[in-house]
Parts: structure tokens; sequence; C-alpha cells
């Protein structure tokens, strides 16, 4: 009797976790279409001035109100979301995929390729990320591209590291000696053995990082770093309305939840993700 | 131990030398040419070969390691050129404002430990019950908040709405330090707070606590006098790691409350184009990083027995 019900509350807890899984992996998924479809659905022309219009509080028209030039903030906002979340998505697979494969490679073959990667990321990682990030988009100009690189440059390590010491790991175990006593050469090793069995915790840390990614753009957008006006960004138009956050908050208050509500969807999918992929998830459920 | 921290303290170099040396080759390569931007910021329309006769004069004609040696000799003894802009010294003026600097974020850790670590206990402690669920989720939204954004939100409530605090900073005073540190420690803390729940709920896990509880310890007792202790080196190493955060993040909180440090200077100094200025900030900022993860490091092996009593062992 008491077998089964520990095996029932097991399969009812995992059940729980695949539907948060599924929950926000269609929110976040609604999100890309919504950014992917952006001009379709944004109400007005995001760009269209009408001075007319300019600044009117939210009403059933415009019911994220107009900024100062009279442009729809709702469209704006749904704009914004393409240049904010490609933005963070193309970051974010641009650093996994460097430091994953440069990672991959150090922990693989060692020697003196890895020595000189691995100082190189101590001294990357010796700066503090946003300030490096803001002196390297200084250097490049503004412009979202900009931005992206030079949070690229200071965010790579992170992933080379990780994937570095999951594959010191993992080259030890029996599996790969085993592969390599049947022939396989080093590619075939790294991606059939290798690459399958760390992308869980890659693709964890990953995941985790879109909504850090997406908020340290718009920050740097909004230190005028990034997206230039008149580019719908939601850093930019947060720094845009700055100074007419007594008088018209909106302007300032609705890029600011897209950016917190795109945020927490990606981070509450990251988190479900890692419980899911959590080895001792089971183990540890039973424990609460 | 004495081993330990020379090894480190020798690590320094190459990591200062790395610093140094990304710092002015980004800057010099991308950043362009000084006689030129002078020219440029003067206002003075200059013929080729005045720009030129600038360039020897500043020594811009030299091979690039050549001038990287010469600004690495000035950055030993503080001189870091003149800023484009205003002409004035760069060190000096890095060194006027890195006080207030300082203060913000001395202020704002503090913050961060007076808020997330009762909290991060309470949550570990009622592990699965209300409170921990209402910490776990403010610490979520918290993490989800960009801080200009908090910073904005918290203006608009405190500053034009109740009107309890200013909007634009006015010296250093205490009302004026309030929102710009809560707004960093708002953003710390919510991080913090998870790892903090954490790190005592797996020291909770741990046999010596069933152990003590088996021989009729008293709870709090065991929390406070082991449990706490077991964990301060993880809160301290945290705590470093999230400095560099706190970094940047000054930057951002300095130029929305005009605070007067060195952020709100080198964002000013970006908008203008000022590399000395640029080129000063991220280094000393890097530095300081460096200096702050190096003491934390050696403070806390001197204070866990586990690591001072065990030798070289890590």
């Amino acid at each position: 009797m008491r077998k089964t019900g520990t095996a029932d509350r097991k399969k009812k807890k995992w059940d729980g976790i695949r539907i948060r899984l599924w929950i926000f992996g269609g929110l976040a998924l609604l999100l890309v279409l919504a950014a992917f479809f952006a001009e379709a659905i944004c109400p007005y022309d995001p760009y269209a001035q009408d001075l007319s219009m300019a600044l009117r509080a939210p009403d059933m028209l415009h019911p994220f109100g107009t900024d100062r030039f009279g442009r729809d903030m709702l469209s704006r906002v749904i704009a914004g979301a393409r240049t904010s979340i490609f933005s963070a998505l193309a970051l974010v697979a641009v650093i996994t995929v460097t430091g994953t494969v440069l990672g991959v490679i150090c922990g693989y073959f060692g020697g003196l390729a890895d020595a000189v990667m691995m100082r190189i990321s101590d001294i990357c990682l010796a700066f503090p990320g946003l300030v490096a990030a803001m002196g390297i988009a200084a250097v490049l100009g503004g412009g979202i591209q900009n931005a992206v690189i030079a949070l690229a440059v200071v965010s790579w390590p992170k992933y080379a590291r990780l994937a570095r010491s999951q594959t010191l790991a993992v080259r030890e175990e029996p599996y790969v000696a085993a592969a390599r006593l049947a022939g396989s050469g080093p590619g075939q090793i790294i991606i059939r053995h290798i690459l399958p069995n760390i992308a869980g915790n890659i693709l964890v840390t990953a995941m985790l990082d879109v909504g850090t990614m997406m908020m340290e753009i718009a920050a740097l957008s909004f230190l005028g770093l990034g997206a230039q006006t008149p580019t719908a960004e939601w850093g930019s138009m947060m720094s845009d309305g700055r100074s007419m956050l007594q008088t018209y908050p909106w302007v300032v208050l609705t890029p600011g939840l897209a950016i917190f509500v795109s945020v927490a969807v990606f981070n509450l999918l990251g988190d479900t993700l890692r419980d899911y992929l959590d080895p001792r998830r089971l183990h540890k459920r039973n424990e609460m | 131990m004495g081993k330990y921290i020379v090894k480190r303290l020798l690590w320094l170099i190459p990591i200062l030398l790395g610093i140094t040396f990304l710092s002015f080759a980004v800057i010099h390569l991308a950043g362009g040419d000084a006689a030129q931007q002078m020219a440029e910021n003067s206002g003075i329309a200059l013929s080729q070969e005045a720009l030129e006769a600038q360039r020897e004069a500043l020594g811009l004609d030299r091979p690039f390691l050549v001038q990287y040696l010469d600004w690495l000799g000035g950055f030993l003894t503080g001189d870091l050129g003149t800023s484009y802009v205003s002409g004035q010294d760069v060190f000096s003026t890095f060194v006027s404002k890195l006080p207030a600097t300082l203060l913000l974020a001395v202020t704002s850790v503090a913050l961060t430990v007076v808020i997330s670590v009762p909290l991060g206990i309470l949550a570990a402690v009622r592990q699965n019950r209300f409170a921990d669920y209402l910490i776990r989720m403010v610490s979520f939204v918290g993490n989800s908040l960009p801080n200009f954004f908090v910073a904005l939100v918290l203006m608009y409530l405190f500053a034009i709405r109740f009107q309890v605090f200013p909007v634009i900073s006015a010296g250093t005073g205490w009302k004026s330090l309030a929102l710009p540190a809560l707004t960093l420690a708002i953003a710390m803390s919510a991080k913090y707070l998870r790892q903090i729940r954490a790190a005592v709920l797996e020291e909770l896990g741990k046999d010596y606590v069933t152990g003590a509880r088996a021989r009729g310890i008293p709870f709090s007792v065991t929390l406070w006098k082991s449990v706490l202790r077991c964990c301060l080196s993880t809160i301290l190493t945290l705590l470093s790691l999230s400095i560099g955060n706190l970094l940047g993040g000054t930057a951002i909180v300095e130029s929305i409350f005009m605070w007067d440090g060195v952020g709100k200077m080198a964002v000013d100094a970006i908008n203008m184009r000022d590399y000395p200025v640029i080129q000063a900030y991220v280094v000393w900022m890097a530095v300081i990083y460096v200096a702050v993860n190096l003491i934390t490091d050696i403070s806390y092996r001197l204070w866990d027995p586990r690591i001072r009593l065990g030798g070289d062992a890590r």
C-alpha cells in the first residue's frame, strides 16, 4: 500500500513540473511569436507621429497612452518586443555556442590552447560585466548590434568555463573510454558523447540568462549605448520618457512593465527547466 | 595560509597587466585619435600639419606597445591624462568622485545584508510555508526588474507622489542617498535572498543538525551558533561576486538620481566621447572589483577554521 502511495506522489509532482514547463514554455513562445509578428499585431504604426495626439493618458483608443510625439505606446511596446527579445535571444545564442565550442575543445584537448584560453577568460571575468560592456559599447558607438557585441564580449567566458569543467568531468567517464577503444575520433566523441551529456546544464544556464541579458541590453539602451532613437526599444523608450515621469508616467511605466513581464516569463521558464532537468529532482521532492 | 596569500598576490600581476592592456587596447584601437578628438571638442579647425604636430606632441605616432607601456607607467603613478572635455586631470577627478560612489556602494551592500539575511533565514526555516512563498515571490519579482526601472518607480513614488526624498541628489546627505541605495539594494537582495535560503537549507539538511536536535539542543541555538556560522563563508563569497553587478549598477543609478560619483562621470563621458575618462573608469572599476574579490577570499579563509587549520587544502 505504502509503496504505491509514494509512487503516486512521485508521479504527481513530476507532472506538476511538466505542466509548469508547458505553461511557461508556451508563454515564452507567445512572446517570441508576438515579437516576430509585431508589425501585424500593432494597432497603429509605432513610428507614425501625430502631435495633436501627444501625451494622451491611457484610454480606449490608446490603452497605453501616447508619447510626446503622439505615437501609440502600445504599438511601440509591441514593436520594442522585437528589438528587445530578439536581440537578447541572439546574444544568448551567440555566447552559448561560442563559449560551449571553445570550452569543450579546451576541456577535451587541454594543453597550451586550453591554458591560454583560460587565462584570457580569467582576465575577461576580472572586469565587472556591465562596466566593461559600457566601455566597449562606448568605443563601438551606439546601436543595438554594438550593445549585443559588447555584452557578448564580456559574457562568453562564463559558458566557456562551464562547458570546460563539464567536459573535464565527462571525459573521464567509462563510456568515453569505450568509444575511444571502439575507434571513435575526437570529433565523434565530442559530438556523440560529450555534447549530449553537458547540453542540459548549458541549456539551463542559457535559459536563465535570457532574462538577465534582456535587462542588460535595456540598461545599455537606457544609457544611450544601445538602440538609438527612433527605434522602438524598451530601455531607450524609458530613457526617452524619463523627464516626463512626473506628469506622464505611462510613457515610462508601460515599457518598464513590458521588460518585467518578459524577463519574468523567461526566468520562470529557466527555473522550471532547471527543476525539470535536475537529476536529484525526485529525491529532493520527497524530502520536502 | 601565508603561501596562499602570496600566491594570490602574485596572480594579481598578470591579471592587472591583462586588465590594463585590454582597457588600453580597446580604447586605443577603436577610440581613435586623441589629437582629432581634442581639436573637435575645442571647436578649432586644425590643418593636417597641425594635427600631425599635435599627434607627435602627444606621442601618438609611436608604436602601440610603447604607447601602452607609457600609459601603464602613467596609470601606476596616478597620471591618466586629461579629459578631452573639461581639460582637467582625469585621475584627480576620478579620485574626487570615488568616495561618493563608495558611500553609495557600501550603503547598498549594508542595506542588502540587513534585508536579505534575516529574510533568507526566515524563508529557509519556514520552508514551504506562507512566509517562504511570500519571500520567494518577492525575490522573484525583484529579480525580474531592471534596476533603472526600480529607480524610476521609487522616484515616482517617494520623490514625486509622496515627496519624502529629493528627486535629484543634493550633496551626499542621507536623504539623497536613500533612494539610490535602496534601488541597488532591492536588486541585490532579490538575488541574494534565494542564495541565502538555499545555503541555509543545505546546512539544515546536514546530519549534525539532526544530531543536535536528538541531543535536545534547542533549534534556535543550533541555528544561530552552528548553521549560520557555516553559511557565512558562502554568504561572503556570493556578496563579493555581486560587487561586479553593483559597480555596473551604480553607473545607471547614479545617472538617474544625479548622484555625483564616478558612475555618473562615466556615463557623461560616454555621451561626450571623452575616452581618457571612460578608460580610467573601466580600468579602475576592474581593479576595485579584483581587489574586493581578493580581500573577501583571503578574509574568509582566515576566518573559517576549516580552511585556516586545514592548511592550503583548497
